[in-house]
């Protein structure tokens, strides 16, 4: 098969013809087969068409230009991707080329010419000296036992001798042709639809990227596509429920072109469907596409789900992801910071921002996530229990300062039970990416406000100092109380300041090693008097009795707020943002998809499944019976070969042997049956 | 051991395959129709077109199978019988399992699952003991083990079929749909695989090796079942829930056990070959496989294995055609699927161009595994993508 590759280099040749035999070199071939897997190995490490500001993050400002320069974070588009592709695609395609003549011609070529010495040296080869038979009938009988045994024959009388030329399974060249057509044809096929014509225009200046945020509208029109000026494209748009749209987005590199469609998608309804467990079980959009050239006035209506995507003029409609639509929210912006307990009644929807100013000057809210359900692992759970709970609706917003620095919140809209205690779960994280710092907000009654008028009073410095007097029970030195209730005032600004690690700085600058452990824990349990007190106080306006002391609930209530204030410094926003109201407005995520090449494609892979199964599971087989006259008889030499499958083909022989043995009377011969293992 | 001619003559005068039929053929035949057409009046009404599609072409792969290899026939009807026995146990409680005797300590799945677990590791040591002992009874041992294990394996899976029914309406689904289910079906079929070539070349000897795959699979699944809970039947995500999830997961793992099996007659090879070179003499020089055995079942089951990969990975890009807006989207599964394919193909052409043979296409075989493993664990395990299911 390889006689181009192991043919011998003489000294002089046409371009045409060297460069013909190398693309068409099997090295060549089988060089790129392993290329290819290993360069595809890069896009499953890495992960693709990610937002470029995370390559930044992960590689830095100078890898980050390098591996953008290799094409890295679009493997599968870049240049040299493709065209390594390509090369096999020319390589397959010049193999085609050069073999298939050659295997046309043995499909259908009796081999008549065979010399006696040949057919000697094959493996599979009987001979019989047949004394009283003549040449014709022994023609007849072994010709009808290789017709009989499967075998086309042609006979070729040579005069002193004559040949008989059987074959079978001469089909099982199309396997090859098949198999590697079918590459060069899923290769076409496979570049139609991929970006290769953006690259085109792009490079020609036709189309600009847009990288900027804008609405579709405002795009201009380099960044646009028309219908029908690229053959092949993948784009998606997210659609709020009761809105429509007329086009998509084609995300390319760390920008987007907006591609219009010839009709329009309006989208009447999003639902998920839950199963009893919490998890998804279908997605559906119900939409209507308008399309007044095709459809006139009455809009097609149609269902789209996940596995059921909807054809409509060659564009294909899927189900893809699912989102926010602008889901309406009340919240209630509880103070976190100063004496002020009550809080501040908003609305606002998904999608916008809400602006508040505070004592730290003013902050847009803006509020980006909502969800309904979050299925969670079970906190309580071992690890390796599969369980998972629904921890409800939540919200997600960006607090973003003057100076246009954000924090990322994610507030549960309900009250969790861990470790059968009730929090409001609150997480805060200052990179996008990191993962959530969780804050455990005690709840009492199912609502925050306890904690909240806590924190409020922790931060009263005039109420809390008239309740350190009051509450002092009188003692002997006076001098004595009022030094005492101005340290609890320290601690305790030092506490709602900067936490417990405040306090134990505040001990470190200020007392000798040696007693340092001793005093850090007297001034802690002076802060946690100071607390325990301010805590009765508040329990006493709600109208719970604490003469005879509080109760475990409480007890365990005031333990969690502690830990709360002590982590409140580090949580960074002024309130505390809960949702209170909703309703929901879901968006349903729909790519849409024009493939050109696809027919072409999947005639590939039809060709490909014919021509694998052809090629493995036939062989073209030939068998011949060489026969001439000698003194009172004939001389019959039977071989046989096969390009495939050889053991079977030994068992094969064996049997027409055996057929032709028994036809004349004579014994087969021994030798050239297989071990049966093989 | 060699076939005498009279035998070959015998089953010679056969000239069309349709005249070679004999009773017992037609017999099968119809018993699977048989059985096929009552499933399909009893589930009838809960089947699609395409699911009626599968179910016909199933069923006349299954005769087809019958027909190849007669053991098929045998199996099917046990696998079948007991199948249908827990069934009948269950009737429409699920509880049962809980406290009937049979489906408890024997048909439920996962008392099916340990059975076939332990079968399958007691056939690897018989195998290996018998190679050792060069006994012909341990050896038939070993052989009616790993058949036994296999028919509780897929019994089953059959009956968490029917559980995950008996669960809700609404879950029940085919079980090939998590890695738990189809490590499962990849001993199985790993299985069936060395079966087949063990009948067909009738030699035990690579059965120790072939089998170290199967109970490595099932050290995998017992970990994944005791550490990590994973063998309770999920619903499925919306992704999966596609007809074509019946055909493209068994027929990638047609691919994959054959690579493996590849892979563990690559081994048996290597390790041959250095017996070979240190104690030509010695008891394994003398019990281990010959050479070309290995090396001509090793591109068999590479061959087979690479033509289900083939249908499965176009399968496959059929069904993302269908799912995800394209045949072909670069996602990690995806990729690694190419990958093993393109590693496969290139072996074959040294093979079948280069000629080559002996150790190096052994280790290929051998690397091949691991770039197999991680195309159908790895993946999973460490890279996110379409496969993955984090979101739809
Ligand atoms: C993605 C690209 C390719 C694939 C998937 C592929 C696949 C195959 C397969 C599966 C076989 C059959 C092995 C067997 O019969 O067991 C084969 C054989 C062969 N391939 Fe390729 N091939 C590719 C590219 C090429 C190229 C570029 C060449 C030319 C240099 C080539 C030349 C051959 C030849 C000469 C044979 C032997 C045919 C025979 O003996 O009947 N292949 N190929």
């Amino acid at each position: 098969m390889n006689e181009a590759t192991a043919r011998e280099t003489p000294s002089r040749r046409p371009l045409g013809w060297v460069l013909l035999e190398f693309f068409g070199s099997m090295n060549l071939a089988i060089s790129l087969l392993v290329i290819i897997a290993v360069a595809s190995v890069i896009g499953t490490v890495l992960q693709q068409n990610q937002p470029y500001a995370n390559y930044v993050l992960k590689f830095g400002p100078f890898w980050f230009e390098v591996f953008g320069w290799l094409g890295l974070y679009d493997v599968y588009g870049s240049g040299w991707f493709i065209g390594i592709l390509g090369f096999l695609i020319l390589s397959t395609g010049v193999c085609l080329y050069r073999q298939v003549p050659v295997m046309l011609r043995e499909m259908v070529r009796f081999r008549t010419q065979v010399q006696l010495d040949s057919l000697r040296g094959f493996q599979q080869r009987a001979e019989w000296l047949l004394p009283g038979w003549d040449g014709e009938r022994v023609t007849a009988e072994a010709t009808s036992a290789l017709r009989a045994c499967g075998y086309r024959w042609r006979l070729q009388n040579y005069g002193d001798h004559r040949v008989a030329a059987g074959m079978r399974g001469g089909y099982h060249r199309l396997g090859y042709l098949f198999t590697h057509a079918a590459v060069v044809v899923i290769g076409i096929g496979g570049l139609m639809d991929g970006n290769l014509w953006l690259k085109l225009k792009e490079w020609r200046g036709q189309i600009a990227i847009e990288r900027r945020d804008l609405a579709s509208g405002e795009v201009p029109a380099i960044s646009r596509l028309q219908p029908g000026t690229i053959p092949a494209f993948r784009g998606n748009v997210m659609l709020p429920e009761g809105s429509a749209a007329n086009f998509v987005f084609l995300r390319l590199r760390d920008g987007y072109l907006v591609q219009e469609l010839p009709f329009a998608i309006e989208l009447k309804e999003f639902q998920v469907a839950y199963y009893d467990t919490g998890q998804p079980k279908t997605f559906i959009s119900q939409v209507r596409i308008h399309d007044r050239e095709h459809l006139g006035d009455q809009p097609l209506e149609a269902t789209i789900q996940v596995n059921h995507p909807l054809v409509y003029r060659g564009y294909a409609i899927y189900q893809s992801d699912f989102g926010d639509g602008g889901s309406k929210l009340e919240l209630s912006a509880w103070p976190l910071a100063g004496s002020r307990s009550e809080p501040l009644e908003l609305k606002g929807e998904i999608g916008g921002t809400l602006k508040l100013t505070g004592s730290a000057g003013s902050l847009r809210v803006e509020l980006d996530d909502f969800r309904l359900f979050n299925l969670l692992p079970e906190p309580d759970a071992k690890p390796g229990d599969r369980k998972f709970r629904n921890f409800g609706p939540s919200v997600g917003f960006k607090l973003r300062d003057a100076a246009g620095q954000a924090r990322e919140y994610f507030n549960y809209m309900a009250p969790a039970r861990l470790e059968d205690r009730l929090f409001f779960i609150t997480g805060m994280r200052t990179r996008p990416g990191d993962a959530f710092t969780y804050l455990h907000i005690p709840a009492a009654n199912n609502s925050p406000e306890r904690f909240l008028k806590f924190n409020a009073r922790v931060h009263d410095t005039e109420r809390v100092r008239a309740l350190l007097e009051r509450a002092t029970p009188a003692a002997d030195k006076p001098e004595f109380q009022h030094d005492l209730n101005l340290v609890r005032a320290n601690l305790l600004d030092l506490f709602v300041k900067g936490g417990f690690a405040a306090i134990t700085e505040r001990a470190k600058a200020v007392v000798p090693p040696d007693r340092l452990p001793e005093a850090t824990k007297l001034y802690l349990s002076i802060l946690r008097d100071t607390l325990a007190e301010i805590f009765l106080e508040i329990l006493r306006e709600e109208g719970v009795p604490v003469e005879q002391g509080v109760g475990a609930a409480e007890d365990a209530f005031f333990n969690d707020a502690v830990s709360a204030l002590a982590a409140l410094p580090d949580y960074g926003a002024p309130f505390f943002l809960q949702m209170t109201r909703f309703q929901q407005v879901e968006a349903s995520g729909l790519q849409v998809t024009y493939s050109g090449g696809t027919t072409v494609v999947y005639i590939g892979f039809a060709l490909l499944i014919a021509g694998v199964f052809i090629m493995f599971y036939t062989a073209h087989r030939r068998v011949w019976a060489w026969l001439a006259a000698e003194e009172g008889g004939t001389r019959l030499v039977l071989a046989g070969t096969s390009g495939r499958r050889q053991a079977d083909f030994a068992r094969e022989f064996a049997r027409i042997e055996a057929v032709m043995a028994r036809r004349f009377g004579v014994e087969p011969q021994p030798q050239p049956v297989p071990p049966t293992h093989l | 051991m060699a076939v005498t001619h009279e035998v070959m003559l015998e089953s010679w005068d056969q000239p069309a395959p349709w005249r070679s039929l004999r009773a017992w053929d037609v017999l099968w035949g119809l018993l699977v129709l048989a059985g096929s057409g009552y499933a399909y009046m009893l589930y009838r009404p809960y089947m699609d077109g395409y699911e009626v599609a599968i179910q016909s072409g199933a069923t006349l792969a299954l005769i087809a199978w019958g027909l190849y290899w007669k053991p098929a026939r045998a199996f099917t009807l046990v696998v079948t019988g007991l199948a249908v026995i827990a069934l009948w146990r269950y009737g429409n409680d699920l509880g049962l399992r809980r406290s009937n005797f049979l489906l408890k300590y024997f048909l439920e799945s996962q008392a099916a699952f340990m059975w076939m677990s332990t079968l399958y590791v007691l056939a690897t040591l018989t195998y290996f003991g018998a190679l050792l002992s060069r006994s012909d009874f341990t050896g038939r041992t070993a052989t009616a083990l790993t058949w036994s294990a296999t028919v509780m394996g897929l019994t089953g899976l059959l009956v968490r079929w029917r559980e995950s029914y008996l669960l809700g309406a609404d879950i029940g689904h085919i079980p090939v749909s998590n890695l738990y289910e189809v490590f499962i079906l990849f001993a199985l079929i790993t299985a069936l695989l060395y079966l087949f070539y063990e009948d067909r070349h009738r030699t035990r000897a690579m059965g120790g090796f072939a089998l170290l795959a199967i109970s490595g699979a099932v050290a995998f699944l017992l970990w994944y079942t005791l550490d990590r809970q994973a063998h309770h039947i999920q619903p499925l995500i919306p992704a999966l829930q596609s007809y074509w999830m019946k055909i493209h997961v068994p027929a990638n793992f047609i691919g994959y056990g054959a690579f493996a099996l590849a892979a563990m007659l690559g081994v048996a090879y290597l390790l041959r070959v250095a017996v070979e070179a240190r104690q030509p003499t010695g008891l394994l020089a003398r019990v281990l496989p010959p050479l070309e055995l290995l090396d001509d079942v090793m591109y068999k089951a590479i061959a087979l294995g690479f033509a289900a990969f083939t249908i499965a990975t176009i399968l496959g890009a059929l069904w993302a055609a269908e799912a995800w807006g394209g045949y072909w989207s670069w996602d990690p599964k995806e990729t690694w699927a190419l990958i093993v394919w393109l590693n496969y193909a290139a072996w074959l052409h040294l093979r079948l161009t280069k000629g080559w043979r002996g150790a190096p296409m052994a280790w290929w075989a051998v690397i091949g595994l691991f770039v197999t493993l991680f195309a159908f664990l790895g993946v999973n395990m460490f890279l996110s993508g379409l496969h993955s299911y984090g979101t739809l």
